[in-house]
């Protein structure tokens, strides 16, 4: 399955819901929030959205700032 | 001494409020704002490295529990972005504060002001409590607070520029016709900067460039948080009239 994530093309093998994909990037969901296609996933959704080939997935937290 | 300022019931200790950007380290970032005693801090949304993830988190060094984690919009230049950072950074879970900038121009950092009124109606209806960045402009201010502005948040100076208030005559104009808390954000170089907005009746000073560009930000810090008290203590106090002439602080009575 072709993903863009965060403006990256990545290739990920097998059925991947958001929860699965943070797993998989190694990253802590409680830090983050995700877009898929434009549209919010809300936290408690993320076990449940199931991604698919295609899908332009971003993944934000917070950094510095003023 | 109770005087504290309270916005949609949330009760801040302290009226300086400071920014997390442009500092050497988190490290130095969590010294900086323990110094400065401020209980807000500013934060930015943006994309998570997917590349590294062991990078540190921001919130590892400012723990959500002991600070008021206030997400900017910052970088935003229309309306729709505006509102697209403002819901991703509620759906973090740790706050429903936003602090609303929508950029109008590269060069100044000036807001879009028609751009920022749509953005805080439409983020106010939606729940957000909307704290919106404005020019030091009196009439836009009433018009944000009729849109749902918790608090209105003009700029004493460009964005980083360090000029100070250029406008205190505005700033008490937004004051004194303004139904919320007026918070004086951005463009401050100094501690005497945070206590002129203070005393001229400012209810908090948001700062980040000010403390961390200043050649030992700590030691900033602290002085931010005494310019904050300091100036708030002298708008309680009343200052004395300005006079032409002067009056002689010592009696004529008695005179030989």
């Amino acid at each position: 399955m072709k993903l863009m994530i965060n403006g990256n093309e990545t290739v990920l093998q097998g059925d991947l819901t958001v929860t699965g994909l943070l797993q998989s990037l190694q990253i802590e969901p409680a830090r983050v929030a995700v877009e898929v296609n434009m549209t919010i996933v809300k936290r408690c959704d993320f076990q449940s959205h199931a991604l698919k080939d295609g899908d332009n997935v971003e993944i934000v937290n917070f950094v510095g700032g003023g | 001494m109770d005087d504290k300022l309270v916005i949609r019931g949330i009760e801040f200790r302290s009226r300086l409020w400071v920014g997390t950007g442009k500092y050497k380290d988190f490290e130095e970032t969590a010294r900086a704002i323990e110094a400065s005693g401020a209980d807000v801090v500013t934060v930015a949304v943006r994309r998570t490295n997917i590349f590294d993830n062991r990078s540190e988190n921001l919130l590892d060094y400012i723990d959500p529990k002991r600070y008021k984690i206030l997400p900017n919009t910052a970088g935003c230049y229309t309306m729709e972005d505006a509102l697209r950072y403002a819901r991703l950074a509620r759906e973090t879970g740790v706050s429903d504060l936003i602090k609303l900038e929508v950029i109008g121009d590269e060069k100044t950092l000036f807001p879009d002001a028609c751009a920022t009124l749509k953005a805080t109606e439409i983020l106010a209806k939606e729940g957000f409590i909307v704290l919106p960045y404005i020019n030091d402009d009196p009439v836009m201010a009433l018009r944000l607070v009729d849109a749902g502005a918790a608090a209105v948040m003009p700029l004493a100076a460009p964005i980083g520029s360090g000029l100070g208030i250029r406008n205190p005559y505005n700033i008490k104009i937004i004051l004194e016709q303004a139904r919320v808390p007026i918070v004086v954000d951005a463009g401050v170089g100094t501690a005497s900067d945070v206590a002129l907005a203070m005393e001229l009746g400012c209810d908090a000073v948001l700062l980040n460039t000010a403390i961390a560009g200043a050649k030992d930000p700590i030691a900033m810090a602290e002085a931010m948080k005494y310019g904050v008290m300091a100036g708030r203590m002298a708008y309680k106090a009343g200052r004395i009239a300005r006079k032409l002439y002067a009056t002689a602080s010592s009696p004529i009575e008695g005179m030989l």
